[in-house]
C-alpha cells in the first residue's frame, strides 16, 4: 500500500515507454511523417503555430505527431521549445494590404476594389462524410503518400506563384475605404506612441493596453475565444458586429538589419486577418461612428481570427465609455484565462498528490463533525427536557419541534 | 544573448542535456529572475512580478519553483526536491531528474546535505540552516484571491495594508464553525507588513517560517510572481486574541518511526478502511528509523519497514 509514493522513477520511465507505444498505434499501418501532417493537417498546424506562438510548419507538425494529435499538448510542446530561442529583434509591421490573397470576403459590401475571392473553404460544403476519402486512403497506403509528398508541395508552390501573378494589385482593406468617409475610427498609431510591449518578455499586468491585449488574444485558446465571442453575440456585451473583411494569404516579413542599414525581406508567412466593424453610439466629443475589432492568426484560422476580433471589440468597452456589464468586457478576467497552456496546466495539476492538504482538511472536518455531534447531543437533551416540562400544554408542541428541525437541516448542510 | 555562462564553459557536466544552457534557462532570463528575487528579498512578503517563461513542465506543476531554482543553482549546489514532504512522489522525481539532466549537479534526499531544497506543500521537519535555501512552488501567490480575484484590486489593498477582508473571513469562520477553518495556505503577515501566502503548506508548518535561518523563496510561474522571506524574519500567522493560532495534532504516532512531532499522512491499508499514519517527511522518518536501528547501511527501504509495521500490527 506504500506504492503510491514509492518507485516514482521506474513508473515514470515505464509510462514513457507506454506513451511511445500508444502514440504509434498499430504498427501494421504506415507511420505518419511530419511532412504528411504539415501538408494534410494544415489547419491543425495553423492552430498550433498560432497558439504556440512560433511560425514554423515543420515544428508544429512534429509537435502534433509527438502529442498524438492533442493540439493543446502540441501547443505546449512548441511553447516550451520557443522559450529557449534567442530573440534576434523585431520585424517591421506586416503590411496586410500587400497580401497575396488566397481568400477574401466581406459581409459589408457586395463588391469592392480587389473583389471577393472565395478560395478554399468549408463554408459551403454540405458536411456529408465523404466515404471516397476512406477508400482512397486504403488504396494509397503510407508509402505512396510519402512519395507523392514532393509533388504536392511543388504543386502548391506553383499554385501560389500563379495566384501571385494573377493578383499583383494591392488590396485596400474595407476599413480603409470607410475611413475615407470618416465613418470609422482611425487606427493609425500616433507618431510618438510608445513601442508595444512584448508579452513574452514582460509579465502581464493590469490595466493592459490594446497592444498587450491583442498579443494575449492572438496566443489565446481558440475554444475560449470562440465561446466568449459567441457570448458577445448573445447579448453579453453585444455591439452589432459585421464581418468587414476576412482575408487569408501570404505576406512578406521584413526586418531592418542594423549591419546593412536597410530593410530586407526575410521570408513569407501565411496569415488570416479579420476586421469586424461594430457600431458605436458616439459621445459628447465623438460623433456616432463605426469601431473595430481586430483578429490575426497564423496560417488559415478564420474561426480564431473572427472570435478574436469579437473579443477584442468587447474588451474596448472601457476605452469607448461603454457600460461594463459582462465578463467578456472584463480585461483582467479575459486575459487571465485565455491561455490554454496555463489553463491546462493548472486544471490538470489536480492530478498531483495533495495528500498533505487533504490530510489537513480531513482533520478539520472530523473535528468539526465531532463538535457538531456534541452540540446536537446537548440541544436534544435540552429539547427533551423542555418537552417533558411542557407536556401538559399541547399548544407548545409545534414550537418545541422547530429547533429540532433546524438542526436536521444543519446536519444535511454539513 | 544565449551565450552560456563563461565560468561554466568547458566544464563538462556529465549527464547534462545537450543543446540546452546550464539549468535550461538562458543567462539573460536567469538575470531577470535574479533581479526579481533581489527585490523580493528586499521587500519581504511583497509579490514581485516577473516575466515567467514557458517551461518544459506544465504550469501549475512547479514552474515557478523550477525557474527560481534554475536562477540560483550553481555547479557546487546539492539539490533536494520534495512534494508532499516526500522525495519519491512522481512530480518530485520528475523535477529532480530535470535538474540532474540540465545541470548535472548532485542531488540528495537528505535535508541536511542539501544546499537548495525545492518543495511543494511542505517544510522539512529537520530545521534548516543559514547555508540553505528553501524554494517553494506556489500555485496562487495572492493570499486574498478567494476574496478578491482581481489583481488590480488586491494590489491596492496590499499598498494600503488594508487586510480587513481576510480578518472578516476568519471571523466568519469562527461564527460558522467555532474556529478558524483554514488548514493549509494559512495567511501570514511577513515582517509586520505584507499579508503573504505561505503556499499550500499545512498550517502545521507555519511556525517553521518564523525566524527561519534559511532564505525562503517563493515562485509562482503561472501567476508570474516571486516573493521571499529573508533569513530571521518575523512571520506571524493571522489570529485573534481570543482565538489564537493553533496547529494540527494527531492522536497517532508515525507507524514507522514513532514520531509524535511530525506531520502525518493517513493511508488506507485494506478494504475494511484500516488506517495507518506515517510521517509525510520521508527523509525525517528514514533518519529516525536509521538512528533507532543503528543500522546505517541498509534500512533505506521503507517498503521493508512497512511490512514490518504491518506484521507487528497483525
Amino acid at each position: 500500500m506504500y506504492v503510491a509514493v514509492k518507485g516514482g522513477e521506474r513508473a515514470i520511465e515505464a509510462s514513457w515507454r507506454l506513451l511511445d507505444k500508444s502514440r504509434r498505434g498499430d504498427t501494421r499501418l504506415a507511420e505518419l511523417s511530419v511532412g504528411q501532417i504539415r501538408e494534410q493537417l494544415r489547419l491543425s498546424v495553423a492552430r498550433v503555430m498560432t497558439e504556440g506562438s512560433v511560425y514554423d510548419e515543420d515544428l508544429a507538425a512534429l509537435a502534433i505527431k509527438q502529442a498524438a494529435g492533442d493540439l493543446v499538448e502540441a501547443i505546449f510542446l512548441l511553447r516550451a521549445y520557443r522559450t529557449t530561442l534567442p530573440r534576434f529583434g523585431y520585424t517591421q509591421p506586416l503590411d496586410s494590404e500587400a497580401m497575396v490573397v488566397e481568400r477574401r470576403i466581406s459581409a459589408t459590401f457586395k463588391d469592392l476594389p480587389g473583389g471577393q475571392l472565395l478560395g478554399a473553404t468549408y463554408d459551403y460544403t454540405q458536411r456529408l462524410l465523404d466515404f471516397s476519402l476512406m477508400a482512397d486512403a486504403q488504396a494509397n497506403g503510407g508509402d505512396a503518400a510519402d512519395a507523392s509528398h514532393g509533388a504536392t508541395a511543388a504543386a502548391a508552390a506553383a499554385q501560389r506563384v500563379a495566384l501571385s501573378h494573377a493578383k499583383p494589385e494591392s488590396m485596400p482593406r474595407v476599413v480603409s475605404l470607410l475611413n475615407k468617409e470618416g465613418l470609422i475610427e482611425q487606427e493609425k498609431s500616433a507618431p510618438g506612441a510608445a513601442e508595444p510591449g512584448d508579452l513574452t518578455r514582460e509579465p502581464l499586468s493590469f490595466p493592459a493596453n490594446r497592444a498587450t491585449r491583442l498579443q494575449n488574444l492572438a496566443r489565446g485558446d481558440e475554444g475560449f475565444l470562440l465561446a466568449m465571442g459567441y457570448a458577445t453575440q448573445r447579448g453579453y456585451a453585444n455591439s452589432h458586429p459585421f464581418a468587414g473583411e476576412i482575408r487569408f494569404g501570404s505576406v512578406s516579413v521584413e526586418m531592418e538589419l542594423d549591419e546593412l542599414g536597410e530593410t530586407v525581406e526575410i521570408g513569407e508567412i501565411d496569415i488570416t486577418e479579420c476586421q469586424m466593424i461594430n457600431q458605436f453610439a458616439g459621445s459628447r466629443e465623438v460623433p456616432p461612428t463605426f469601431t473595430q475589432g481586430y483578429g490575426l492568426a497564423f496560417g488559415h484560422s478564420e474561426r480564431k481570427a473572427m472570435a478574436m476580433a469579437l473579443v477584442d471589440r468587447a474588451l474596448r468597452a472601457e476605452e469607448l465609455g461603454e457600460t461594463l456589464a459582462s465578463p467578456t468586457q472584463d480585461i483582467e478576467f479575459m486575459l487571465s484565462h485565455s491561455d490554454n497552456v496555463e489553463a491546462s496546466g493548472f486544471v490538470q495539476h489536480l492530478k498531483l498528490p495533495h495528500y498533505v492538504d487533504f490530510q489537513a482538511e480531513l482533520e478539520l472536518v472530523r473535528r468539526l463533525r465531532a463538535q457538531h455531534a456534541a452540540q446536537v447531543g446537548d440541544t436534544e437533551q435540552a429539547t427533551e427536557a423542555t418537552q417533558a416540562t411542557s407536556a401538559a400544554e399541547p399548544a407548545q408542541t409545534p414550537q418545541t419541534r422547530q429547533p429540532a428541525n433546524g438542526h436536521d437541516q444543519q446536519e444535511q448542510a454539513a | 544573448m544565449n551565450a552560456p555562462d563563461p565560468q561554466l564553459d568547458g566544464a563538462p557536466f556529465d549527464r547534462a542535456a545537450e543543446g540546452y544552457n546550464f539549468a535550461y534557462l538562458d543567462e539573460q532570463t536567469k538575470r531577470m529572475i535574479r533581479r526579481s528575487l533581489l527585490k523580493a528579498v528586499a521587500v519581504p512578503g511583497y509579490q514581485v512580478p516577473f516575466a515567467s517563461r514557458e517551461m518544459p513542465l506544465p504550469f501549475g506543476w512547479g514552474t515557478g519553483g523550477i525557474q527560481v531554482t534554475a536562477a540560483i543553482i550553481g555547479r557546487d549546489d546539492t539539490l533536494k526536491v520534495i512534494d508532499q514532504g516526500s522525495d519519491e512522489t512522481t512530480n518530485a522525481v520528475n523535477i529532480r531528474r530535470f535538474f540532474a539532466r540540465t545541470t548535472g549537479v548532485k542531488t540528495t534526499r537528505r535535508t541536511s546535505e542539501a544546499t537548495i531544497v525545492q518543495t511543494r506543500h511542505r517544510i522539512p521537519e529537520t530545521p534548516l540552516t543559514d547555508k540553505q535555501i528553501l524554494v517553494y512552488q506556489v500555485p496562487m501567490p495572492e493570499p486574498l484571491f478567494r476574496l478578491e480575484p482581481r489583481t488590480a484590486e488586491t494590489k491596492k489593498l496590499h499598498a494600503l495594508a488594508d487586510y480587513g477582508l481576510i480578518s472578516v473571513k476568519l471571523y466568519e469562520d469562527i461564527v460558522h464553525h467555532g474556529g478558524i477553518a483554514t488548514t493549509y495556505d494559512y495567511p501570514v503577515i511577513v515582517n509586520e507588513r505584507y499579508l503573504t501566502s505561505p503556499s499550500p503548506i499545512p498550517k502545521f508548518d507555519n511556525p517553521k517560517m518564523h525566524m527561519n535561518a534559511a532564505l525562503q523563496l517563493f515562485g509562482a510561474g503561472r501567476e508570474r510572481r516571486i516573493h521571499a522571506i529573508p533569513p530571521y524574519t518575523r512571520v506571524r500567522s493571522l489570529d485573534f486574541d481570543d482565538h489564537p493560532f493553533e496547529i494540527q495534532r494527531w492522536e497517532h504516532a508515525c507507524a514507522l518511526c514513532g514520531s509524535r512531532e511530525s506531520f502525518l499522512d493517513e493511508m488506507i491499508v485494506d478494504d475494511e478502511g484500516t488506517r495507518m499514519f506515517v510521517c509525510s517527511d520521508s527523509d525525517y522518518c528514514h533518519d529516525r528509523r536509521e538512528q533507532q536501528t543503528g543500522d546505517a547501511g541498509e534500512s533505506g527501504e521503507p517498503d521493508v519497514a512497512v511490512k514490518r509495521a504491518e506484521g507487528e500490527s497483525a
